[in-house]
């Protein structure tokens, strides 16, 4: 056993950290109070390579595995949730299902852009109708001739509002549903017939996009199917575990920024003519935030070397979200409450990370639906099929 | 015991709940995302008798008991708490001080007037440096022959930027003191509004006291009387607080019960599934337990028993339902709770907001365990020890 990161992920931590501290957190609060997506810092993080982290040097990318993905998703998630949101929702599901299952000459014309940070990639997966339920798509594409043509409207998608390429889960064959009839399809976002439908005002991550989008007669060409035709669903389950581990990744660096402004705040505060620090009630809080960040911290990378060396992980992918997502609640709980009123204004960081962290609890793949995975696959081992 | 409401508390609830229904919970969005109350709102509220709630005949308020009073707060809430908060900030914690506190002549001059909205009451007790321990107040009152002298800056300030009226606490010659400080007197100046997180159509603001000058008239109680003054209001609105956690809780649980029978996952509402009624039957049953604690304390104040332990039990474990209810209310609706479109998401932020207003949650536990262990004759203090 060895839990050192290696030389090149400490520089490559080092690296994104000096980025971070000073390319991102002076906007942090300005992204959420004016709605802003940071265009501008993705060109940047695209431009060091960072966007590329975990994918191969051939398609432009940094060839620094998974654990180097999670390096970087804690170390955004410390400074930005927003820039975390946006960074995971093009890297680890919207280009990683190329990764995972593009050909060779998709990887070529979608991956290798998308690694430099030349366009930005969103995950077509959500549906009004089919939430949990992902398998229950309705989206509809019909081959006709070298090309498909795609129907329907999915909603909630990150990054949607601004995405230069959508991967999209479409339903081929309507008799055979998840189990042969759904296929993953490469969308550039200005064919015709797709368009951006709406975009929702949000309690928390207010500098991303999370949009609507309507396909109305899109015409793709059968080279952009991604992966066989009838497995899309398979490839996009897949995307989606990567996506869970590094969505705990980044709970972890929001956890870990919590904990220092907590201790700060607890040495800085006086009240009763002590500083809080000499409060048990406090130091219960820290002890409590401290123990469960690190508990995260050895799960997130346990599974990031389990990814890189090519061992199964979809369970524990589940739990890094599941775990990682009410950890950084519980955290952010209880930074409110030591900080008080400064806690609950807007003029400080801790407001903002409450509303932003609540989504973690929600999206890709809500907590409900990382406990059924877990389950399933422990049932799994008995003898006993669960359905959800 | 008997815990059924009278025939007049039922009719006053329906009432009440009517109004939130009607006339608050149409415009509860708009109200949140324009961060103000409107003034017709406030002017329905008066024309309802709202903000003259509890006060007597005799000063035209509409006298009702206690416990009806919290059931305009929790009904209020349903709809829009930051409503209910700015209404009980001016019963609860200014007029009720009045009453209880004021001479004749006070009483004859404000109470009319803050039951009939033409003064707004605010209660102005933090101070920068003055949160958890309420009264280390660096707020200066001198007294300069007939007339005091307050210097100092206010936090918090409940109501600040509609009111009339301050109820302003200072640190005085003989102790703490309470003065009833109107709006346009110089030296009063009414600044920054908190941009919170929560109630934020309730107001927030800094106030500052600079050479301002007032007749000795103004004080409210004798001479150091002010820490008494401070605590029955802190007392009075930690139950207040608690019946808008409780209105927060039970119409969350509404919105989420219905919404688990309409959305359909997997072939079936998502009520059908066992999780989401574990979650449904928590939030009933810690809705149900707060709704018997506050209406209790509520009618302890009403046969005029001491209620500050049980103020302090109420506000605490209220803050935790309203949080608790609130968060797996919105994890029900999903995404949908996550849209400030939708009112789970302004329940939830709201909600949050009651575990620190008010004196946070650990100060209501520390005041219930010195309770509890004086009786076995140990004596604690809020410092280390």
């Amino acid at each position: 056993m060895d839990f050192t990161f290696s030389p090149e992920h400490q520089a490559l931590r080092r690296m994104i950290r000096e980025f971070a501290e000073t390319e991102i957190a002076p906007v942090a609060a300005e992204l959420d109070r004016e709605h802003k997506v940071p265009f501008e810092i993705m060109r940047k993080l695209g431009e060091i390579g960072l966007l590329g982290v975990c994918f191969p040097q051939e398609y432009g990318g940094m060839g620094a595995g998974e654990t180097g993905y999670c390096i970087l998703m804690e170390e955004l998630g410390r400074v930005c949730a927003n820039t975390a949101v946006n960074v995971g929702a093009h890297i680890g599901i919207g280009a990683m299902c190329i990764h995972l299952d593009g050909t060779p000459e998709q990887k070529r014309k979608y991956l290798t852009p998308l690694a430099r940070g030349e366009k930005i990639a969103a995950f077509g997966l959500t549906e009004s109708n089919a939430g949990s339920d992902a398998a229950n798509v309705r989206t509809r594409a019909v081959r006709q001739g070298d090309s498909w043509v795609l129907n329907g409207s999915k909603v909630y998608i990150t990054n949607g509002g601004y995405a230069d390429i959508v991967t999209v889960l479409a339903v081929t064959d309507p008799a055979l549903g998840a189990r042969g009839g759904i296929t993953a399809f490469i969308v550039e976002t200005d064919s015709p017939g797709f368009k951006v439908a709406r975009e929702e005002d949000k309690m928390g991550i207010r500098g991303s996009s999370t949009a609507e989008l309507v396909f109305e007669e899109v015409r793709v060409p059968h080279e952009n199917v991604l992966g066989k035709v009838g497995e899309g669903f398979v490839t996009f389950m897949k995307s989606l575990d990567m996506g869970r581990l590094t969505l705990g990744a980044a709970c972890l660096g929001g956890a870990q920024q919590l904990l220092e402004q907590c201790v700060y705040w607890a040495k800085t505060r006086r009240q009763f003519g002590e500083a809080l620090a000499h409060k048990q009630a406090v130091q219960w809080m820290i002890a409590n935030m401290a123990t469960e960040m690190e508990a995260l911290r050895s799960l997130v990378y346990r599974v990031a070397w389990l990814v890189d060396t090519g061992q199964p992980f979809t369970q524990l992918a589940a739990m890094c979200k599941l775990y990682g997502s009410e950890v950084l609640s519980r955290a952010v709980d209880m930074a409110v409450q030591i900080h008080g009123g400064l806690g609950l204004s807007r003029d400080f960081p801790i407001e903002r990370t409450f509303r932003d962290a609540r989504i973690n609890e929600i999206f890709e793949g809500t907590n409900e639906i990382q406990r059924i995975v877990i389950a399933s696959n422990i049932f799994r081992e008995f003898g006993v099929r669960i359905r959800p | 015991m008997d815990f059924a409401l009278s025939e007049e508390q039922r009719m006053f609830r329906d009432m009440f709940r009517n109004f939130a229904a009607k006339e608050v919970a149409p415009r509860a969005e708009e109200i949140d995302h324009a961060e103000t109350l409107p003034k017709e709102m406030l002017r329905k509220a008066v024309d309802q008798g709202f903000l003259g709630a509890t006060i007597p005949e005799d000063y035209y308020g509409a006298a009702l008991d206690n416990l009806s009073y919290i059931l305009l707060l929790e009904n209020l809430a349903t709809a829009c708490a930051s409503m209910a908060v700015t209404v009980a900030a001016h019963v609860g914690q200014v007029a009720m001080s009045i009453l209880d506190f004021g001479t004749d002549a006070q009483k004859e001059e404000w109470l009319p007037a803050l039951a009939g909205g033409e003064a707004v009451g605010a209660f102005a007790l933090s101070e920068p440096e003055a949160g958890s321990d309420m009264l280390a107040l660096e707020t200066r009152a001198r007294y300069e022959r007939d007339e005091i002298v307050l210097d100092g800056i206010k936090s918090w300030v409940t109501n600040g930027e509609l009111a009339g009226l301050f109820l302003v606490f200072a640190q005085g010659p003989q102790g703490i003191d309470a003065y009833l400080i109107p709006r346009d007197t110089p030296g009063l100046t009414v600044g920054y509004r908190e941009p919170t997180l929560g109630l934020r159509s309730a107001y927030f603001n800094t106030v500052y006291l600079e050479g301002c000058r007032i007749p000795q008239s103004y004080r409210l109680g004798g001479p150091g009387e002010g820490a008494a003054i401070a605590a029955r209001a802190v007392d009075r609105m930690a139950v207040a607080l608690a019946a808008v956690g409780l209105g927060l809780a039970e119409s969350s649980l509404d919105v989420a019960a219905q919404y688990s029978t309409e959305r359909v996952q997997f072939g079936v509402p998502i009520g059908k599934k066992q999780a989401m009624q574990n979650y449904i039957a928590d939030a009933y049953i810690e809705t149900e337990a707060l709704r018997y604690l506050v209406y209790r304390t509520a009618w302890l104040i009403d046969q005029g028993e001491d209620f500050s332990v049980d103020a302090s039990v109420t506000k605490a474990f209220g803050a935790r339902v309203a949080r608790s209810v609130t968060n797996r209310m919105l994890q029900v609706l999903g995404g949908y709770g996550f849209m400030e479109d939708y009112p789970m998401a302004r329940k939830y932020r709201d909600a949050r907001v009651l575990g620190i207003i008010g004196g946070p949650t650990e100060i209501h536990i520390f005041r219930v365990a010195r309770h509890i262990l004086a009786q076995k004759d140990l004596e604690i203090v809020p410092w280390h020890q």
